[in-house]
């Protein structure tokens, strides 16, 4: 919700841009219309203006890297938390990019999926659009493959977001949906992927890694999608 | 691109949840984000309605696509096809979002839908959808909605609600995004 046109206070700010107390005015600097440093003017940096509710909140960059995880940062603070993942580069050619949650024993989180994709090749032969029987859980504990096969030439990646809803949720299941595109031994790949994880219990720790071998290269990206 | 949180609807037994204010030119881009619908019937349809400025009633000309991905617990049941009887042609009925949500205690259904420029008075308003979903008879299902307002009237309240009983439990919360 945007501060008002009318007469701003450090509590306006607070409310909208949260923070710490006592309030300092350095944690808003570059939020609003707020210098990087210096002088902060309350009415003239801050009225109008509302925060981002798309957070950043952490990365993880992959360097020949077995998995990347984020095992902080995902609680009730937001409802909704993206993945960005980009240019996930596998040491091994034909790597799937997967993921499991945990909720405090393992990732190993029982969960149905459903998988498809649609896909064309650079000779514009091979054009499909299927369901994948072999790339689906049903009440499965595995890693869910969320892109199709990532060939490992210096230029092949894969890219994409994933979307979990209310993962601190103690009432119910908790939705995903993901999308990637792929570049894999000459075929353009958009991957499908969606499901729940099949518990009550608040799920806090996410981990990425490829289906065989290292991630080579890539970042993954959490955001965390405003409650309030 | 940068959210603004513009509003909140949290259901509680409750017939309906609707935006009716803070639609309008300030954002092109309006997005819904469902948490955990929860309907108190079960296999009711998640379905939406919008009204254009100066009109009477959730009850405006559209035309959509449907398609669903499904795939039960059991493994004995996957799927991905076009719904045609969840679809519309000029139809003025709320259209659905997610077919028949679950409405045991651990089930519902979240996702986001977008409206693109709601506020032209020159062009249609296209929407898209996707939301996952815990279908009554213990599937998950990936639901494909999308479409547009056949109107050059701006629209500026939206609805939302189950195709039988309240909205027991869930939160809509709308954003601009620019």
């Amino acid at each position: 919700m945007a501060i008002g046109t009318g007469q701003v206070s450090l509590s306006d700010i607070q409310t909208e841009y949260g923070g710490s107390n006592p309030i300092q005015l350095s944690e808003y600097y570059s939020k609003g219309n707020a210098p990087a440093s210096g002088e902060i003017q309350l009415w003239a940096d801050f009225q109008g203006t509302s925060a981002d509710a798309h957070t950043f909140i952490s990365s993880q960059t992959a360097s020949a890297s077995s998995s990347l995880s984020f095992t902080s940062g995902i609680d009730s603070t937001y409802d909704v938390y993206e993945f960005h993942f980009v240019n996930c580069h596998p040491a091994t050619a034909g790597a799937r990019l997967t993921f499991q949650m945990d909720s405090g024993s393992g990732y190993a989180t029982t969960m149905t999926t459903t998988n498809f994709l649609a896909e064309n090749a650079e000779n514009n032969s091979g054009a499909a659009l299927v369901y994948r029987t072999i790339r689906d859980q049903a009440q499965g504990t595995s890693y869910q493959p969320i892109t199709g096969n990532i060939w490992n030439n210096s230029d092949d990646s894969g890219s994409g977001v994933l979307t979990v809803y209310q993962p601190s949720s103690s009432t119910y299941v908790k939705h995903f949906t993901s999308v990637a595109s792929v570049s894999g031994n000459g075929f353009a790949d958009s991957n499908y992927v969606a499901g729940y994880f099949n518990t009550t219990s608040a799920l806090t720790r996410i981990d990425f890694k490829m289906s065989s071998g290292n991630i080579d290269a890539g970042e993954v990206r959490m955001y965390g999608v405003a409650t309030s | 691109m940068a959210k603004t949180l513009i509003a909140t609807a949290t259901a509680s037994a409750s017939s309906s949840l609707s935006f009716t204010s803070g639609i309008d030119s300030t954002y092109d881009v309006y997005e819904f984000v469902f948490t955990n619908m929860h309907p108190a019937t079960n296999a009711a349809n998640f379905t939406f309605q919008v009204n254009a400025a100066g009109g009477s009633g959730f009850n405006e000309t559209m035309t959509t696509s449907f398609f669903r991905v499904y795939h039960n617990e059991s493994d004995t049941a996957t799927a991905l096809y076009l719904a045609t009887a969840q679809d519309q042609a000029q139809g003025t009925a709320y259209q659905q979002l997610f077919h028949e949500v679950g409405n045991s205690g651990d089930e519902s259904m979240s996702g986001i839908m977008i409206l693109y420029a709601p506020s032209s008075t020159t062009y249609v308003k296209h929407f898209l959808s996707r939301t996952n979903g815990y279908y009554a008879a213990d599937f998950t299902t990936d639901a494909f909605v999308a479409g547009y307002i056949n109107t050059t009237s701006a629209i500026d309240e939206i609805d939302f609600k189950f195709s039988s009983g309240n909205i027991d439990a869930g939160t809509i919360k709308m954003f601009g995004v620019s």
